[in-house]
């Protein structure tokens, strides 16, 4: 089975096993992120990683992200140790996957490290943002209309994207 | 697009399938065996409407009439739970709690919840448009009856009679859909939950078809079974004059045949006492306004929409809507005479063997039919058939009966009121102060023995009245709640509670004695100081006398209450005065706003009623705080049953130490938390151990005996609990469990109150905590009622709540999702 996203990097573009990532550019960039955009659609859930006084915690998120893969979406209660470490250091990570635990993914599984920065969702944008966020997860209304619950924007800084086990490239939007 | 059903069209739309174009529909889809057609329809419409469109296309030769009808298939269904959320939402929900470990109650609630969200989720954009412009197209203004044709619904192995909803004398297209919600939303009634899940049914596979069907409204009407369901060599025919509701629900007496299965004659006749019977009402019903149709089992008469035509009802009371029908006594001329010439009956058995012959054609199903039939100007129609269920004689197992039984009609609730609070309460209370006044101590062992069986008995008849009586009038605040909800549709599906606690008000005003005292403590250091130390003075005294004896309900003779309200005022006095609790922004409230706002409450629910229906609106209310009264009071005289009962074992016990028996040779009735699953045990061996010195039972074979868990195993840390949100709003605080009476005076102001249940008795607590948490479930337990009414964050059912917290866990209520998060563990 050919490699998608590998079929979508121009053969000059280098990407080498183990070395460091190259920015993808043009075209490549569009396709890529329209592959990207894809992939969330696909994945209701991402890892959210956060720290607290130095420690690293990771916790399964619902998210959502705009069209133009500028800002993931993703909403906690607020008594929860995640939001608690987002309050203290806002830079998160997050990563999105179809990997589905089979020998396969090697060859097939595409993996997203986000990189990005926890913004407050501003009045004026919030009716699209909960809109958007609601569109992949209705079911979430009432999670996400609690006051008890924070509705929190990533605003990305850039996508690594890892498929073919060891192909890396990253995009900053 | 044209809708009618003139020959020849194709009338099927996107989501409307007239019911004889069903077969059609799955057989363009592709080729497939008769058996696997017969399965494939039955998925998209059910059962229900799939074989009443096979007679209605096949049985015109035959002679037999089905009334027009459409059906809106599970397609439908799917759409809309998935496009809207509902489909996720509905899961959520189920998943607070196993199934196995819900009450009753919360099984009500859940499902009531449920229902709430079909009724105030709109349809995804252009669906209802093309559902009306499709409903309206085929049936225009006529009167329809809304019913449930789930799929495997009524097959020979499971019979969902009685359990989906169905609404009858529905018009318009707009209206014709808010019924389709319902009863969509009834896929999720608590009886359908349960027997799903009895059934082994899987609850998320499950789909709901819709039949839309005319309603015919017959001079005659009734039920018949091709066979008897208790003997196969006879068959039956019902009839009652008027509709088929009254037969159908238990209110009116039908004549009854017996006939010969085979050759169809009639061996016996056994006629009603014909005084009543249902008709269609005369108001203007089913005009798109919100109405009480699909109030469980209300008489008709009583306040519902009343206009012409109800036609065939399914299964029990309960979850039968009745738009428009009323009970009527019965013209003189008719009360003599049968409602079926003998003839009649034989033509009505006939259309039992047709239909049953013409299914044999249909996939082999030629399984003896149960067939609902009406005759109107001499035609015979029929309204539904379905096979005779294996299950019918089990159908009359207790355990289902008894949870049936839970959906009392508003007469039958009336009726039991009054025997409740008129024969039953001043007896239960007249016979726990006779046994208060019985001595032990001159009773010999003998008769100590006697007493005790004596005293089991009683016990046992109120446990048992309890059950058979007490909780299925707990049903009464139900109805309220859900006519209420029906009617005035409100955001929170439990503002209803907020009009049923009138006992909230005496509450209210407890509080504001208890503020009082705490005031003059606050004011006089002096007074405080006395407190402090346990010996108040003389004045207040007085006045804790007074308020125990009025307020103290069962705490009153108990001798840690005294020294626990006095701390307990102290702790208050030590505080700013209360107000109201500052964690809910919802509702900034004194005792009068709060009365307001019930007031308004109230009005905005008379309002919804016209003329007549004004009084059964408050006869409804009036039943509901009945209901919810009774739920409090029922439980203390139970209990003081129970308490006596004890009393008298304790005795045994003693007297049976004194005759040097250890430990091991004792029931060790102090250790038994719950003396109701081994009562009878225990009694029969201390009656016998009692009379017969030389008898000596294993005691502990028997009992249930709580297991002391493995102290060597590490306990799980809890982080977060999951419970139902029963009262909005946030708060943190240090927790405190009350696990015995006397925890309950140690509460300081701002702590969360985690317990197994609120008692009614302990809810002067309730205002000097930050929120509360209970294990027992239910919106309308105390605890949530009077959490409710202070704006207090309230979490309830949530599973071992006081093993898993503990006291002085810094813990976060959420009121809103029903989340308990234990943010800081007690480190002592």
């Amino acid at each position: 089975m050919k490699d998608e996203i590998a079929s979508l990097l121009p053969h000059e573009l280098e990407v080498r096993e183990g070395e460091a990532p190259v920015e993808s550019k043009g075209l490549e960039k569009t396709r890529l992120l329209e592959e990207l955009r894809k992939l969330f659609e696909s994945q209701p859930l991402a890892v959210l990683a956060t720290q607290g006084e130095g420690t690293p915690y990771v916790s399964l998120v619902a998210f959502a992200s705009d069209v133009k893969l500028k800002y993931l979406l993703f909403s906690t209660t607020k008594a929860t140790r995640k939001y608690a470490n987002l309050l203290a250091d806002p830079s998160v990570s997050l990563l999105i996957d179809n990997r589905k635990n089979i020998l396969e993914d090697f060859r097939d599984a595409m993996a997203v490290t986000v990189l990005g920065e926890i913004e407050p969702v501003e009045d004026f944008e919030l009716k699209i943002m909960e809109n958007i966020y609601l569109m992949k997860h209705p079911h979430l209304v009432d999670f996400l209309h609690s006051p008890t619950n924070a509705f929190l924007k990533v605003n990305v800084e850039k996508y690594i994207v890892v498929s073919h086990f060891q192909h890396v490239v990253e995009i900053k939007v | 697009m044209a809708y009618s059903n003139e020959k020849g069209d194709s009338v099927t739309g996107k989501w409307l399938i007239p019911i004889e174009e069903i077969r059609q529909v799955r057989e363009k889809i592709g080729d497939n065996t008769e058996k696997n057609k017969v399965e494939l329809t039955e998925n998209l419409c059910g059962g229900k409407a799939s074989n009443l469109g096979f007679l209605k296309k096949e049985g015109l030769k035959e002679g037999i009439n089905v009334p027009r009808g459409a059906c809106i298939g599970t397609a439908a269904y799917n759409e809309y739970v998935d496009k809207t959320g509902l489909r996720g939402r509905i899961l959520l929900e189920l998943n607070r709690k196993p199934f196995e470990e819900m009450r009753w109650e919360e099984l009500w609630d859940l499902s009531e919840k449920i229902k709430h969200m079909f009724a105030r989720t709109p349809f995804p954009p252009g669906m209802e448009e093309e559902l009306e412009e499709e409903i309206s197209g085929y049936f225009g203004e006529i009167a329809v009856a809304v019913r449930s044709s789930a799929p495997g619904e009524d097959s020979a192995k499971t019979s969902f009679a009685g359990v989906h909803a169905s609404y009858v004398n529905v018009r318009e297209a707009l209206n014709i859909l808010r019924h389709l919600r319902l009863v969509w939303a009834s896929l999720w009634s608590d009886s359908a939950l349960l027997y799903r899940k009895e059934m082994g049914l899987d609850i998320f596979k499950s789909s709901m078809a819709v039949l839309i069907q005319e309603i015919v409204e017959g001079r005659v009407s009734g039920v018949a079974f091709g066979m008897n369901p208790e003997d196969e060599l006879e068959a039956l025919v019902e009839a009652v004059y008027g509709l088929n509701k009254g037969l159908v629900d238990g209110t009116v007496e039908p004549d009854r045949w017996v006939l010969d299965r085979k050759s169809g004659n009639i061996k016996k006749h056994y006629p009603a006492e014909r005084e009543k019977a249902v008709f269609a009402g005369s108001g203007g019903a089913g005009t798109g306004n919100k109405s009480t149709e699909g109030t469980e089992g209300t008489e008709g008469t009583e306040g519902t929409e009343g206009t012409e035509g109800t036609e065939g009802t399914e299964g029990t009371e309960g979850t039968e809507g009745t738009e428009g029908t009323e009970l009527r006594s019965l013209p003189e001329s008719l009360k003599g005479k049968p409602p079926l010439a003998p003839a009649e009956v034989t033509e009505v058995f006939n259309l039992t063997r047709k239909v049953e012959t013409l299914l044999v054609r249909r996939g082999g199903r030629g399984k003896p039919q149960d067939v609902e039939w009406t005759i109107r100007d001499n035609t015979l129609y029929t309204l539904q058939s379905r096979p005779i269920t294996t299950l019918m004689r089990e159908d009359r197992d207790e355990k289902r009966l008894w949870y049936l039984s839970l959906r009392r009609s508003f007469g039958n609730l009336k009726e039991l009121r009054k025997t409740i609070e008129e024969k039953r309460i001043p007896v239960m209370q007249a016979e726990a102060r006779d046994l208060e006044k019985e001595e032990l101590s001159g009773l010999t062992e003998t008769a100590l023995a006697e007493e005790i069986e004596r005293r089991a008995g009683i016990y046992r008849k109120w446990h048992d009245i309890y059950w058979d009586e007490f909780i299925p009038f707990a049903h009464g605040a139900r109805l309220f709640g859900k006519v209420y909800n029906e009617t005035v549709d409100p955001k929170d599906p439990y503002e209803f509670a907020d009009l049923l606690s009138g006992t909230g008000m005496l509450s209210l005003e407890r509080n504001r004695k208890l503020e009082e005292m705490a005031g003059k403590l606050r004011n006089a250091p002096e007074l405080l100081q006395k407190a402090k130390n346990l010996s108040p003075d003389p004045g207040l005294e007085k006045e804790l006398d007074i308020f125990i004896s009025e307020y103290g309900g069962s705490y009153s003779e108990s001798s840690t209450a005294r020294e626990g309200l006095i701390r307990l005022l102290v702790e208050m006095a030590s505080r700013t005065p209360l107000t109201s609790s500052s964690a809910s922004p919802a509702k900034e409230k004194g005792p009068d706003q709060d009365s307001g706002r019930i007031q308004k409450l109230k009005d905005n629910f008379f309002s919804r009623f016209e003329g007549e229906k004004k009084q059964f609106a408050a006869e409804l209310l009036d039943l509901g705080r009945a209901s919810y009264r009774l739920r409090d009071d029922d439980n203390i005289y139970l209990g003081k049953i129970e308490a006596e009962l004890r009393r008298f074992l304790l005795e045994g016990e003693k007297r049976l130490k004194k005759r040097g028996l250890k430990e091991v040779e004792l029931p060790e009735i102090e250790k038994i938390p719950n003396l109701e699953p081994v009562i009878e045990d225990i009694t029969e061996k201390m009656v016998k151990t009692l009379k017969d010195p030389k008898y000596l039972p294993e005691w502990k074979k028997g009992a249930e005996k709580p297991e002391t868990p493995e102290t060597s195993e590490e306990k799980l840390k809890p982080r977060q609990l999951l419970g139902n949100p029963s009262g909005p709003g946030a708060a943190e605080g240090r927790a405190r469990v009350i696990l015995q009476e006397s925890d309950l005076y140690d509460i300081k102001a701002g702590e969360v109150l985690v317990c197994d249940a609120v008692d009614p008795n302990m809810t002067f607590i309730v205002p000097l905590c930050s929120a509360i948490v209970e294990r027992r479930g239910g919106m309308l337990i105390h605890g949530a009622i009077i959490a409710r009414e202070y704006g207090i964050p309230c979490v309830t059912g949530v599973p071992d709540a006081t093993e898993l917290i503990k006291n002085g866990d810094y813990l976060a209520v959420d009121g809103y999702l029903g989340i308990i998060t234990v943010l800081e563990r007690r480190d002592w």
